[in-house]
């Protein structure tokens, strides 16, 4: 794998805090070694025990993958649900119990092929969710099958002789939707950045949407070895309202300094493929927010049947 | 029966009439009959209306594919079907009526009121369509009336188009003596949005109609009503689910529009917010289910609404709801398949596949309302059997409940309805999220927010911790756990009453909107003497108990259903290659009797007398079971 250290930048745990980054972990995660699915996963603990969430008041949802089973690895409510729907049992959550952290763990297959549809409405509607694609270039769970992202040449068992196209770009599609209001892209190797970036989206009121590139130790090891071994082929988006931790300095060189509310120059960067990137492409946190603009009052039992009387008043004969 | 009126005309009294105006697609025929089916409803008349919908928004004007409008059954008794033919039709012009003729909508001495002004048309065309269509209705013995409807329209208006259903409108109320004051106070309501203007014009305009008839057509009908004792309400088997799971407590409705389910959204969306709740346009079915699985996940009971093509969509949903015991209430407004079949019509051909579609052992439990009072009614029954064994419920109406108007005894709000019985008391000793009782298959139901309740669900198999477990018991266990609840469900209920005598030669047995219709040919038949007996089934899944037990008192049994079968003796149709009706196909299953089926898929709901054709023909030939 990795050739340079890229040292964890463990946040220390404040000890007056009541509830450790373990506290979050159920039981241990069933991924093959080398998966990067266990880097999400510590990112994530990370960001519960920094925020000090109630473990009973939020929920991880997730479709169906390798990365989906990540729910039963949190100390939190789950729903494992089918393949590519995450997002609309999460939206169904988030409008009924706005008050819920909510989680979407979701594949690049489960995402952007299965459920392209219901990502781009979700991107749309835009409810409190944050959302993580474990994009690993690959369908995992299935073994071994080319999946949208999957670069054009790559052999799998469905395009032995190379996948066909050239691959679709999550960040693109989803910066090319209206009303998208989070689109940021880190890698599971570089876990200063994920929790950073993680911690942004869970922070960000709105449809938080975060592109995870995961390693696949046994079907995609190589697809993001060259960027693994030699750093310099990463570029940082950074700005002042992005994503940044210390030491990543270090490790970077190249820096671009984008502003996340440009939103051509979010996509012009997306499009780019001279170098991968890591950072905040695009937030912009006064869009309308679906639970938000949804919510309704509740009403009383008594109210509702005064009112449903009165209804039936224009019914009656 | 004939008397004279004041006005000369003669007055035949009647026990009831069915009426239809009949028009191209927006002339409005349904405000003219709602109007009209309103009135009779509140002078007393039972009642019941059905809608006649082009398939397409705007198809081409005055021809036999832009028939739109309405048919009006009243009487003094209760009315629970449209009927057989129409006595009476009010035509905009004649290519409509031309439709309705080669479905054999209008009796034998039908009247039909049409409009004069195309036998004389400039165009040759139309004069020669015109023409052309009287010759071809020239074989039936109706009862042709010109009527200058247009010319007349235009002497209080403007613009014929939109007036002329307010003149036929005053027609019907002279022939019918309904009560002008009445119809006066319904138009005052439906335009009460418009100017005071509208309003006026529009009584004109029927005033006018009347003054019409009782100058030119020397006739009336008597229709004697039975005032209620007990307060009614009149509505549409849609707007009835609709305010069924609003009174159900339901909070939560996700949908895809599709016809003809779409109008439940459009009544809920209306004032859903009012009492708590929201509906959520998804992007598609599945969505929509998805969604409302979520919301259900969250605490609530949510509703889904659709029709076959997106009940198709979404059968994994369902699968997974059935899987993690999430409580969900589905309402499939059945309407003619396979694919995108009749789009406006009534079927009953989802039976099976709400039963059955899902890939896996999927119980559920599935109810068929047999009128628009029970569309009301089983939405409040499927919220509380969705929520007290944690189940899906499906409830499959059909096009011809949704549009059609029937008055029912105003329900009585229960608060106990709307409880929302969410216990968020902490788990403590160790958490079950599938804790079944053994005998009974319930576990409590533990939702997100519940201290020291943590734990996925998940659609894989999984133990009682909701462990995802793949070993041969486990798996076991839960399918026989999700199914164990149906039979205690199943223990709930009562036979389902037979009506007629509890023995004879032969059981009708129907399901769902067909009730009515059987009924009716079921009592033609027994004031023959014939020992014909019915009985509507509500409960899909589980099958009301009791039935082989009813069966076995009958020499023959048969299904009448509106759904595909074949007919032996048809090429290559044999005893054996025969399929059945869906519900001849379900109860032969369940009870190893030999029952057999009549069934018709015209696109439109069963008239008693075909029924009662089919139960002669039954009782006269055929083995017995
Ligand atoms: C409706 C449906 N179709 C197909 C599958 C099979 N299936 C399970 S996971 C998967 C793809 C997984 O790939 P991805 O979403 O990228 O997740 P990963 O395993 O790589 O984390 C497929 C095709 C399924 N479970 N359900
Ligand atoms: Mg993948």
């Amino acid at each position: 794998m990795s050739n340079i250290a890229i040292s964890l930048l463990d946040i220390e745990d404040d000890a007056s805090q009541c509830l450790v980054a373990e506290d979050y972990q159920t039981r241990v995660g069933k991924w093959c070694a080398g998966c990067g699915d266990f880097g999400a996963l510590n990112a994530i603990k990370r960001l519960l025990a920094k925020e000090q969430l109630q473990p009973e008041k939020m929920a991880f949802v997730s479709g169906i993958g390798c990365s989906s089973r990540f729910p039963h690895y949190v100390n939190a409510y789950g729903f494992h649900g089918i393949h590519g729907r995450a997002l609309t049992i999460a939206t169904g959550l988030k409008l009924t119990r706005p008050e819920l952290d909510v989680f979407v763990v979701m594949g690049d297959g489960d995402c952007t092929s299965i459920g392209a549809g219901h990502w781009i409405h979700a991107t749309r509607y835009n409810p409190n969710l944050t959302v993580l694609l474990l994009d690993n270039n690959i369908y995992g769970l299935t073994k071994n099958q080319t999946s949208p992202t999957t670069p054009q040449g790559y052999a799998s068992n469905t395009t032995p002789r190379g996948s066909f196209l050239p691959a679709l770009n999550p960040l693109q599609a989803t910066l090319g939707v209206s009303n998208a209001s989070f689109v940021a892209q880190t890698a599971d190797w570089v876990p200063a950045h994920l929790y950073a970036t993680l911690q942004a989206a869970y922070e960000h009121p709105g449809f938080s949407f975060v592109r995870i590139l995961q390693r696949c130790p046994k079907f995609t090891s190589d697809v993001f070895a060259e960027q693994i071994k030699d750093p310099d082929l990463t570029e940082l988006l950074v700005h002042e309202n992005g994503v940044d931790a210390p030491g990543l300095d270090k490790l970077f060189k190249a820096r671009r300094e984008h502003d996340p509310k440009d939103i051509d120059a979010a996509r012009a960067l997306a499009q780019r493929t001279d170098k991968l990137r890591l950072g905040m492409f695009f937030r912009n946190d006064s869009f309308p927010v679906y639970d938000e603009i949804r919510a309704v009052p509740p009403v009383t039992v008594e109210d509702k049947i005064a009112r449903l009387n009165k209804e039936f008043d224009r019914y009656a004969v | 029966m004939n008397r004279t009126a004041n006005s000369g005309a003669t007055i035949t009294a009647v026990p009831e009439h069915t009426v239809e105006i009949i028009t191209n697609s927006g002339e409005g025929a349904q405000k003219c009959a709602q109007i009209f089916g309103q009135t009779c409803a509140k002078m007393g008349n039972g009642v019941w209306t059905v809608e006649i919908i082009p398939a397409e928004i705007e198809p081409p004007a005055h021809t036999v594919t832009s028939t739109s409008g309405n048919i009006i059954r009243f009487g003094t008794n209760k009315i629970t079907n449209w009927g057989d033919q129409s006595k009476l039709a009010i035509a905009f012009n004649e290519q409509v009526c031309l439709s309705r003729h080669r479905l054999d909508s209008f009796e034998d001495g039908c009247i039909i009121l049409h409009e004069s002004m195309w036998e004389t048309h400039e165009d040759e065309n139309i004069r020669a369509a015109y023409a052309e269509a009287m010759q071809e209705m020239s074989g039936k013995n109706y009862r042709f009336i010109p009527v200058p409807i247009e010319e007349e329209t235009l002497k209080i208006v403007d613009n014929a188009q939109h007036g002329k259903n307010m003149f036929a409108l005053g027609l019907l109320t002279e022939i019918y003596q309904r009560d002008l004051a009445l119809i006066e106070k319904q138009i005052a309501h439906i335009f009460k949005h418009k100017s005071a203007k509208v309003t006026e014009v529009n009584i004109e305009l029927v005033k006018h109609g009347i003054a019409w008839a009782r100058e030119n057509l020397g006739f009336q009908f008597d229709i004697a009503s039975v005032p209620a004792e007990e307060s009614r309400v009149v509505m549409n088997g849609n707007q009835a689910a609709a305010l069924g799971a609003i009174a159900a407590g339901m909070e939560f409705c996700a949908m895809y529009p599709i016809t003809p389910a779409t109008s439940v959204s459009h009544e809920l969306a209306a004032i859903f917010e009012n009492y708590g709740g929201m509906v959520h346009q998804a992007e598609d079915e599945i969505a929509a289910a998805g969604v409302a699985l979520g919301a259900s996940y969250g605490g609530k009971v949510a509703l889904t609404v659709t029709s076959g093509p997106g009940l198709a969509l979404k059968t994994e949903f369902l699968a997974l709801a059935i899987m993690t015991e999430i409580p969900l209430v589905v309402l499939d407004v059945q309407r003619g398949g396979p694919s995108t079949g009749l789009p406006t019509k009534v079927e009953q051909s989802d039976l099976l596949a709400a039963l059955y579609a899902q890939p896996g052992d999927a119980p559920k439990v599935v109810i068929a309302p047999r009128s628009i009072e029970e569309c009301f009614h089983s939405m409040v029954t499927a919220r509380r059997i969705a929520e007290t064994f944690r189940c899906v419920v499906l409830v499959l109406t059909d096009a011809n409940l949704a549009s059609g108007v029937q008055q029912f005894t105003r329900p009585e709000f229960d608060a106990r309805w709307q409880q929302n019985p969410i216990d968020f008391s902490p788990l403590t000793d160790g958490l079950r999220p599938y804790d079944w009782d053994t005998e009974t298959g319930l576990s409590r139901r533990v939702i997100p927010g519940t201290p020291g309740g943590q734990h996925t669900v998940t659609g894989l198999a999984h133990d009682e911790e909701s462990r995802v477990s793949y070993d041969p018991e486990s798996n076991e266990r839960g399918c026989k756990m999700r199914s164990r609840k149906l039979a205690v469900f199943q223990s709930t209920l009562m036979p389902p009453p037979v009506y007629g005598d509890e023995e004879g030669d032969l059981l009708v047995v129907g399901w769902g909107s067909t009730q009515g219709a059987i009924e009716e040919a079921v009592d033609r038949a027994r004031n023959e003497g014939k020992k014909v007996s019915t009985c509507q089934l509500t409960f899909l899944s589980p099958l009301e108990p009791g039935l082989k037990e009813i069966f076995s008192h009958f020499k023959k049994v048969m299904t009448v259903e509106i759904n595909y079968s074949d007919t032996v003796g048809d090429p290559y149709i044999t005893e054996e290659t025969r399929r059945y009706g869906q519900l001849a196909w379900l109860l032969r299953a369940h009870t190893l009797v030999n029952i057999d089926c009549w069934t018709s898929c015209p696109g439109q709901p069963l008239r008693p007398n075909d029924i009662y054709n089919s139960l002669v023909a039954k009782l006269e030939t055929g083995a017995s079971k």
